[in-house]
């Protein structure tokens, strides 16, 4: 019993990176004897479970999270081995009607170029009749080509400089992403004071939403997009409403509001995880080529392209408006933008409806580009926005973007060098040395700090 | 103990304030205070009296626990302080009360949010009241000097001609002969028939030009009284207005030279 | 019946095993963070993560096992002087952030495939490894297994009662010294410091130097909690991230910041209501509702909205005071 509890508890404290969310198997401790029949194995177009069945199934990704396509997978049971090959989505999956413990390989031959397995080509799986066993492989090294990676270099491109601007235009992609999400998190910050560590769960929401209404329920995207976008801002309001503004009237101090924070964060991330499992889910399933000059899919275009208007327009409405000039005033001194006749609670309740809403869309786009959402997207994503909105000075929404554009650039520049499993590790790295020389931030005044 | 007896109802009647700031911890114990029209309050206390938040409680920034305030007749407890702004109430903060980033006109602009399309009438009344804003109404608040900003400060607040105005230490900081011009433009927006409640820590001046004062110790307040009154009672001598003169005799041996 | 007596039996394995102790352990670093100086580390698994590798690590390559534990305590005050010396002057939550980000480096750079020779990667490296060199100093005979009611372990090998008595030694030992340590003047310098550091400072005290100070020493607590951790389960990246330093807040919290026995209480109390969700999800629940694969999960978003509704509504937790609130701006 102590052994089966202890092996709950190390399930338990396995939180994953997406790229080995779906690959890791969850280690059981209960160990029950090898399925012997591998008639029982069928290689299946999707994982159907029942009483009588179990699940085994996985996506394959390289170290950039992109599906990887047409690998051979193999699952046995001492019998014949069965083998598929993974879909366009990277997926693969196998019923058994017996449960026990399987040999699931990988034909390394039959990787991309460019790809090796990072840890060994044999897993060993425990199917549970009526359960999925996520399963998988960690892979090493990013993608040469293929249609439906959208962050891939064409072959024939591969020069130095070839290299290095398609991590450029990478990094613009991402910077541009990142600061949608940036923008919420600075104005929150900065109207309230608040370090919001479970705001990246809205940028996860915004993914989840858009998997549900435009793949689940196939509304069209546009129309799907406006409707995730309106949920996501709606989140916003009524969590000011119902957590925020209350705690502020009984005088949280803001620490203890930042653990709050932090407990949401927890339960929100493994909420998602709850509802829609392990995997990555997408947002869109058409399969697009890599055009133009940036050499990205047209996805990542309209993506940047919106990122950017909606930039512009967040820029203008705090600069221009008499809102955002209402806005200013309450980041710059609550009771004084109060005794002007602001109505402070209704700007915050504004500022948490933004936020959350360019939260939503960041998420959403994120997914339509990066090849869908995972549970802990967000979580991973906080490791990103925290630097970028530090970098740019916490409070102002124009910081906010060059920040996030600072970090999208030097994390996908840093995997020229590094692997690219580390380039989290780079921007983390540049948060500390500027808060060792430039404690406010690159824009940020120095009175907003200490 | 003086009870007034001035005509009408009070502008404003704070009556039996508890009130705090962290869960639990209230600073305002069972605190009244009433302004009847046209009157100038002083509020007088030592360091941590709670004179401040006793204004801020009744602009609405600290919540009111027990007790209850009314503006006019009308019941203002914990009413939010733009709600005040749109009444009549204007408040000038003790410290941090002007916007540093912007310029000294932004910062006026931002007293008359509510009103904008009134701008450039308003500006000129102010103007004529602060002459030195105007040459330097370009200038960033954050640049200006202490005795500066307590005239933006202030100039921002009478932006919306408010008829209730609350001071929090207008002339701290500022010279003697700045203290008296902050004290003599204090009356003279007061005779202009505005209701001003005013904490102080020159409490001698302030008892000069105050109708009427009140002592607050811990949250509570212990005296009230005429200006003079006060300014004369033994008691609230040796409690807080101090008796450095007397003080410094005895040391001396004889009267300080004059 | 048969599920009560279960579900004691499981409670009393719980309490007395190891993975508790060393979570206790790390809390009670952390409360020395957090708690008692009111430093915002949202690291503290990754203090737990260096201590493990620094011990598993230096076994592997032939090191004997003090210098295993040597290693992984000079490790963790390199950790914290790294992570001290940029932030300890600016705002709390900017050590909020360097903590949170160096923990997160750590784990992924540990679990990068490229260090796999040293640290394994991401399934890291199994307790065989580094297991033996503590075993070797046990006093017991290493054979044969012991029954204390329904309690059967081994003597000293793997899940041993020679590891849990010597963890809950270590966490014995740890509680006496922050015991004493709060008794002692720089405990009350420390105290002074969370409640108000400008009047410390006024006092002529160095608080930079006292906050390192309880950085450092709690981030070696933290270090001994993973390095025991690690002897009882294996050194994984991936099981000491940022959810482990949540669950150490929840724990602290619920037991009592800036009280000494409230993170052990708190880390008994946890597992306990882990232990229970299980069984009981196991007994009850269909699996159609939740599977016992969701039942960690399940645990998680208990321990996140219980962390909110401890800060909100009772944020001095089981033993503290209420006037010892840990919290500033
Ligand atoms: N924002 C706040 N949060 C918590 N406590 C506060 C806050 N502001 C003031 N206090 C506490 O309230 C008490 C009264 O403060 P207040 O500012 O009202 O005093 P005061 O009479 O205006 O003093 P002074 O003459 O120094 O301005 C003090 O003990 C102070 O510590
Ligand atoms: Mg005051």
């Amino acid at each position: 019993m102590l052994v089966a509890a202890l092996g709950v508890l190390s399930g338990l404290l396995l939180p994953a990176l997406p790229a080995q969310a779906s690959s890791s198997p969850t280690p059981s401790a209960s160990s029950s004897a090898a399925a012997g029949d591998s008639s029982a194995i069928r290689a299946t177009a999707t994982c159907a479970q029942t009483d009588t069945t179990a699940c085994v199934a996985g996506t394959l990704r390289d170290a950039d999270t992109n599906p990887v396509r047409g690998a051979t997978v193999t699952l046995a049971a001492g019998g014949t081995p069965v083998a598929t090959k993974t879909s366009a989505e990277g997926t693969f999956s196998f019923t058994v009607t017996a449960a026990g413990r399987y040999t699931l390989s990988l034909d390394e031959s039959t990787l991309p170029e460019g790809l090796t397995p990072g840890n060994g080509t044999e897993r060993t799986i425990t199917a549970r009749l009526g359960a999925l066993s996520p399963a998988g492989f960690a892979l090493e090294g990013a993608q040469q080509g293929g249609e439906t990676d959208p962050e891939a270099t064409p072959q024939g491109d591969t020069s130095a400089f070839g290299r290095f601007w398609n991590q450029v235009s990478l990094g613009l992609l991402l910077g541009l992403l990142l600061a949608l999400g940036a923008i919420g998190l600075s104005l929150v910050y900065g109207t309230t004071g608040l370090s919001n560590f479970a705001h990246a769960e809205q940028v996860t929401l915004g993914g989840f939403l858009g998997y549900v209404f435009a793949v689940q329920l196939g509304v069209p995207f546009v129309l799907a997009g406006v409707i995730v976008i309106v949920l996501c801002a709606l989140t916003g309001t009524v969590q000011d409403r119902l957590i925020w503004q209350p705690l502020r009237r009984r005088g949280l101090g803001l620490t203890q509001l930042m653990v709050v924070t932090i407990g949401l964060q927890l339960a929100l991330q493994y909420v998602y995880q709850f509802i829609f499992g392990g995997g990555v889910r997408p947002v869109s399933r058409t399969i697009q080529a890599n055009t133009g000059p940036l050499n990205i899919t047209p996805n990542a275009y309209i993506a940047m392209a919106i990122s950017v208007v909606v930039l512009i327009g967040v820029g203008l409405l705090l600069q221009r408006t008499r809102i955002g000039r209402a806005t200013r005033a309450v980041a710059d001194n609550r009771p004084l933008a109060a005794a002007s006749g602001i109505d402070v609670d209704r700007i915050i309740r504004l500022v948490w409806t933004i936020a959350a809403g360019l939260a939503g869309l960041a998420g959403l786009l994120y997914a339509l580009v990066y090849g869908g959402i995972a549970w802990n997207t967000g979580a991973e994503l906080l490791l990103l926005l925290f630097p970028a909105v530090t970098l740019g000075g916490f409070g102002t929404a124009f910081g906010a973007l060059v920040g996030s554009l600072v970090i999208g650039l030097v994390t996908q520049l840093s995997s020229l060098v590094l692997t690219a499993q580390l380039r989290y590790a780079s921007a983390l790295l540049i948060l500390i040395v500027v808060l060792i020389f430039r404690p406010q931030g690159i824009l940020g005044r120095r009175s907003r700090v200490g | 103990m003086v009870e007034y007896t001035g005509t009408g109802a009070p502008v404003v009647d704070a009556q039996h304030l508890d009130a705090g700031y962290l869960p639990g911890i209230n600073i305002l114990n069972d605190c009244s205070l009433q302004a009847y029209p046209g009157e100038l309050i002083g509020i007088i206390g030592p360091n941590g009296a709670g004179k401040s938040t006793l204004l801020k409680s009744l602009f609405g920034l600290v919540p009111i626990r027990g007790g209850s305030v009314t503006l006019n007749g009308e019941d203002i407890t914990n009413q939010k302080a733009n709600k005040l702004v749109q009444a009549g109430v204007g408040f000038v903060p003790q410290s941090d009360n002007v916007f540093p980033s912007l310029t000294i006109e932004e910062n006026l602009q931002m007293g008359l949010f509510l009103r904008p399309a009134k701008l450039a009438e308003r500006l000129e009344a102010i103007y004529d009241l602060f002459p030195v804003l105007q040459q330097r109404r370009a200038q960033r608040a954050g640049g200006l000097s202490g005795g500066e900003r307590q005239s933006v400060a202030m100039a921002r607040a009478l932006m919306m001609e408010p008829s209730v105005l609350l001071l929090d230490e207008p002339s701290a900081g500022l010279s003697p002969v700045r203290q008296d011009e902050t004290f003599i433009r204090t009356r003279k927006i007061n005779r202009t028939g505005v209701t001003v409640i005013m904490v102080e820590q020159n409490a001698r001046r302030c008892l000069q030009i105050c109708d009427r004062g009140y002592v607050l110790d811990q949250g509570r307040n212990s005296y009230t009284g005429t200006g003079r009154e006060l300014a004369d009672d033994p008691k609230v001598i040796e409690l807080y207005l101090g008796t450095l003169a007397k003080d410094v005799e005895e040391l001396t041996d004889g009267p300080l030279p004059a | 019946m048969d599920f009560l007596a279960t579900l004691f039996t499981d409670f009393g394995a719980q309490i007395l095993s190891t993975v508790t102790a060393a979570f206790a352990i790390a809390a009670i670093g952390l409360n020395l963070h957090f708690g008692y100086t009111g430093l915002l580390n949202i690291g503290q698994a990754g203090f737990m993560l260096l201590g493990a590798y620094g011990f598993a690590i230096t076994i592997r390559f032939g090191g004997p096992f003090w210098l295993g534990v040597l290693v992984a305590i000079v490790a963790a005050v390199i950790f914290a002087l790294i992570l001290g010396l940029p932030t300890l002057k600016l705002r709390g939550y900017y050590l909020a952030i360097v903590t949170i980000a160096a923990a997160e480096i750590l784990r992924i750079v540990g679990g990068n495939q490229s260090l796999g020779p040293v640290t394994g990667g991401v399934a890291g490296i199994g307790n065989q490894v580094y297991s033996p060199a503590f075993t070797a100093l046990s006093p017991f005979p290493q054979d044969g297994s012991f029954s204390l009611g329904p309690y059967t372990y081994p003597l000293t090998v793997g899940d041993s009662w020679y590891l849990r008595i010597v963890s809950w030694i270590v966490l014995a030992l740890v509680a006496v010294l922050v015991l004493l340590l709060m008794r002692s003047p720089w405990g009350r310098t420390i105290r002074g410091i969370r409640e108000d550091e400008d009047a410390v400072r006024s006092l002529g005290k160095n608080v930079y130097l006292y906050k390192m100070q309880a950085l450092i020493l709690g981030g070696v607590i933290g270090a001994l909690g993973g390095m025991l951790f690690v002897l009882g389960t294996s050194v994984q990246p991936d099981s000491l991230g940022r959810s482990t330093t949540f669950l150490l807040y929840t724990i602290v919290l619920l037991g009592g910041a800036a009280t000494v026995f409230g993170p052990v209480l708190g880390a008994v109390l946890y597992f306990m209501v882990i232990i229970g969700l299980q069984d009981v999800v196991g007994q009850f629940v269909p699996p159609e509702i939740m599977s016992q694969q969701q039942v960690p999960q399940f645990g998680y978003i208990v321990v996140g909205i219980g962390l909110m509704l401890l800060v909100i509504f009772r944020p001095q937790g089981i033993l503290g005071n209420k006037k010892e609130l840990s919290f500033g701006d």
